[in-house]
């Protein structure tokens, strides 16, 4: 289905998700560090990385870091735990979601493929919002004629947004739209994605103009 | 405790001021009664030897009369009430069976025994008379003239000498010595306090420094002062709680270290777990293809990797509450939802009957929620009976939730316990044995808290948290 980048240092771990991935029809090629895997990004072009967190010399979180530098590609974090700083960084980092070992084969594959479906197209038109362009049929969004570089989860959630000009979406409706969770997760994920989406649309991140933040509730895209 | 040490400080004043209101009491009252013996003595003294010589020389006759007397006229007798009369006194004489009174004195002031014995001897004697003190002396008169040897008259004299003088000057006295008195009470009283005060503060300090070890401030230490009883109690309470203390930290160090070894034997387990997780998928499919007995051989590990798994998350999030670094996530979460969520994520949707209004939304941790209310019906669900029913409701302290079986219930004697680690009420099952003490903790840092109830039939969990 997907060509996967897997990094992960612990040898059965590794083989362990190979072996669940490859039967469930993914391509994966795996890594025990971040480096090799970073050598890897450059060379060839996997639709997706799972990426554990605790590695030998750089970290999953750094990897995750250096991989946004050069391009949009979903990041899916393989962390320890689910509510330490981990989770916070990683998702600062870009990462488009995570998981808390050891994890279920049929979770991992859920995630995986929600997070490929972000770049599936939704329709194709173009809306415009002052200086911001969104096209929908290209996946594209253009900021004051520059194109503005969205990995598919953050595009997700802005188009998930836009669909609903001037409406609260609270974070459990965004968590189901754009992350594909149907369970209570973590809310974290829609708040580090929404800051990431603002540092690349707004022009001071912190007093937005078209992604407002509606304390107890979620966020609401109302364009100036 | 306080009650004793005030009680203590009472008695020490209390003694003390007695002590010194008896001692100077004592001093006064001799120092008082000897001055007025002497006075009065020596009023006596001078008006007895007053009368005494006054009588020596009358020459009024009287008694049994000798050729050329005549029997005393009354001119004579108020000449010799006269005579015998001290300053501001009185004179009341009887003869014979005359009486003869002076102003408002009479015979009726004179007691009778003194009246019997005054015609024998001399006498004398203090008497109080409408509130003053008067000194009564009774002389029977005797007549030695002319023939010099002393015969009775038959006369009694009975001079009423004034000690309203001495009186005053004995209540003069008296008001110095109650001064004196009054002062030496307040002295007593002032010194008795001090003195409590300088026993009773290191008490009193000992008294608060142990109930500060007692509240966990084991670094109590007071400062020795002196060499005195309560010197050496301070040292030796010094000495035990430094005893403590360190019994304590030892005692403290040797649990971090034991949850320290549990948290990181669980960390470490996660790893092998996950390379089995990875693949029991993949195992429990083939386990189909498989015969009957290698298929429940691998049947039987895949369901014990699921509860090796279960087990190893809750004790990872039990050493976290230990640690104290669980953290709290709020949100404003719709309570139906969230439950909903809760039961269908383990497919429990079609066992459970959810009561809960549909707006009602709360601020809370919704992954600690979701532990809260998993880990009560999937109890409710392996231990009790059906219907399982989840109610919440909004409370003026907050939100409440309730979920209740119909089961057999918890035996009341494991009830208050059900919430201890690894307390097991009945059989063993495949629960590990943490889940309510886990959602107790998750409630507690909500600052709310779980309560159990027996019903009949079944059980009632209770949750309660405040709101934000």
């Amino acid at each position: 289905m997907a060509g996967i980048l897997l990094v992960e240092d612990d040898p059965a771990v590794r083989i362990g998700l190979e072996l669940a991935l490859t039967r469930q029809g993914h391509t994966v090629t795996s890594y025990a560090s971040g480096e090799e895997a970073l050598e890897h990004v450059k060379v060839r072009r996997p639709e997706i990385a799972i990426l554990d967190v605790m590695l030998p010399g750089i970290d999953g979180v750094e990897v995750c870091r250096r991989i946004r530098r050069l391009d949009q590609l979903p990041v899916i974090l393989l962390t320890a735990r689910g509510d330490d700083l981990d989770v916070v960084v990683g998702l600062e980092a870009g990462a488009d979601d995570y998981v808390v070992k050891p994890v279920e084969p049929r979770v991992l594959d859920a995630r995986i493929r929600a997070v490929l479906r972000r770049m599936e197209s939704v329709a194709s038109d173009r809306i415009t919002f002052g200086d911001l362009v969104i096209d929908r049929g290209a996946l594209k969004v253009v900021l004051s004629g520059r194109e503005v570089h969205l990995t598919p989860t953050e595009l997700r959630l802005l188009l998930e947004l836009v669909r609903h000009p001037g409406q609260v979406l609270n974070r459990r409706y965004l968590l189901r739209a754009v992350w594909d969770h149907t369970h209570v997760a973590d809310s974290r994920l829609v708040d580090a994605c929404v800051q990431r989406v603002r540092a690349k649309i707004e022009a001071v991140p912190a007093e937005p103009e078209f992604i407002h933040t509606v304390r107890g509730f979620g966020y609401r895209f109302s364009p100036p | 405790m306080r009650r004793t040490h005030t009680g203590l400080r009472v008695r020490l004043v209390f003694t003390f001021t007695v002590i010194a209101v008896a001692a100077s009491a004592l001093v006064a009252g001799i120092g008082y009664e000897f001055v007025k013996s002497r006075m009065i003595d020596r009023a006596e003294q001078v008006a007895v030897s007053d009368v005494r010589d006054t009588l020596e020389g009358i020459r009024v006759p009287i008694g049994a009369l000798w050729p050329g007397d005549s029997p005393p006229t009354d001119d004579e007798i108020s000449a010799l009430q006269k005579s015998l009369r001290p300053q501001g006194g009185r004179v009341v004489v009887r003869y014979e069976d005359y009486l003869y009174p002076d102003g408002d004195f009479g015979i009726s002031d004179v007691p009778a025994d003194l009246g019997v014995r005054a015609t024998q001897r001399l006498v004398a004697k203090r008497q109080l008379i409408d509130g003053d003190m008067w000194l009564l002396i009774g002389t029977p008169v005797w007549r030695i003239e002319p023939i010099h040897t002393a015969q009775p008259t038959g006369m009694t004299v009975f001079v009423f000498a004034p000690l309203i003088e001495e009186q005053r000057l004995l209540s003069d006295l008296r008001q110095p010595l109650a001064l004196a008195g009054g002062a030496m009470l307040i002295i007593a009283l002032g010194l008795g306090l001090a003195s409590a005060r300088r026993v009773l503060l290191p008490v009193r300090r000992l008294g608060s420094a142990a109930r500060a070890l007692g509240a966990g401030h084991l670094d109590t230490r007071l400062p020795v002062h002196g060499q005195d009883e309560l010197a050496e109690l301070t040292a030796t309470f010094n000495d035990t709680a430094a005893a403590l203390e360190r019994s304590v930290l030892e005692l403290r160090s040797l649990e971090a270290m034991s949850r320290r070894f549990v948290a990181d034997v669980s960390h470490e387990l996660r790893t092998p777990l996950t390379a089995m997780t990875a693949v029991t998928d993949m195992l429990s499919e083939e386990a189909e293809r498989l015969p009957r007995e290698p298929a429940a051989a691998v049947r039987l590990v895949l369901q014990e990797i699921a509860r090796l798994r279960t087990l190893v998350e809750q004790l990872i999030e039990a050493s976290r509450f230990d640690s104290g670094t669980a953290t709290l996530n709020v949100d404003t979460v719709n309570i139906v939802d969230a439950v909903c969520d809760c039961l269908a994520m383990r497919g429990w949707t079609d066992q459970v009957r959810v009561n809960v209004p549909q707006g009602l939304s709360f601020p809370l941790d919704p992954r600690r929620f979701d532990v809260i209310v998993a880990n009560l019906v999937g109890n409710a669900l392996r231990h009790g009976e059906p219907p399982v029913l989840v109610t919440a409701r909004s409370t003026p302290n907050g939100l409440e939730v309730k979920v209740r079986d119909h089961g057999k219930g918890i035996p009341a004697k494991d009830l208050p316990f059900v919430f201890n680690r690894f307390y097991k009420a009945g059989a063993r099952g495949d629960g590990s044995g943490l889940g309510l003490s886990i959602a107790r903790a998750n409630a507690q840092l909500h600052g709310g808290t779980i309560s159990v109830r027996a019903q009949h039939p079944g059980t009632l969990f209770t949750v309660w948290l405040p709101p934000a």
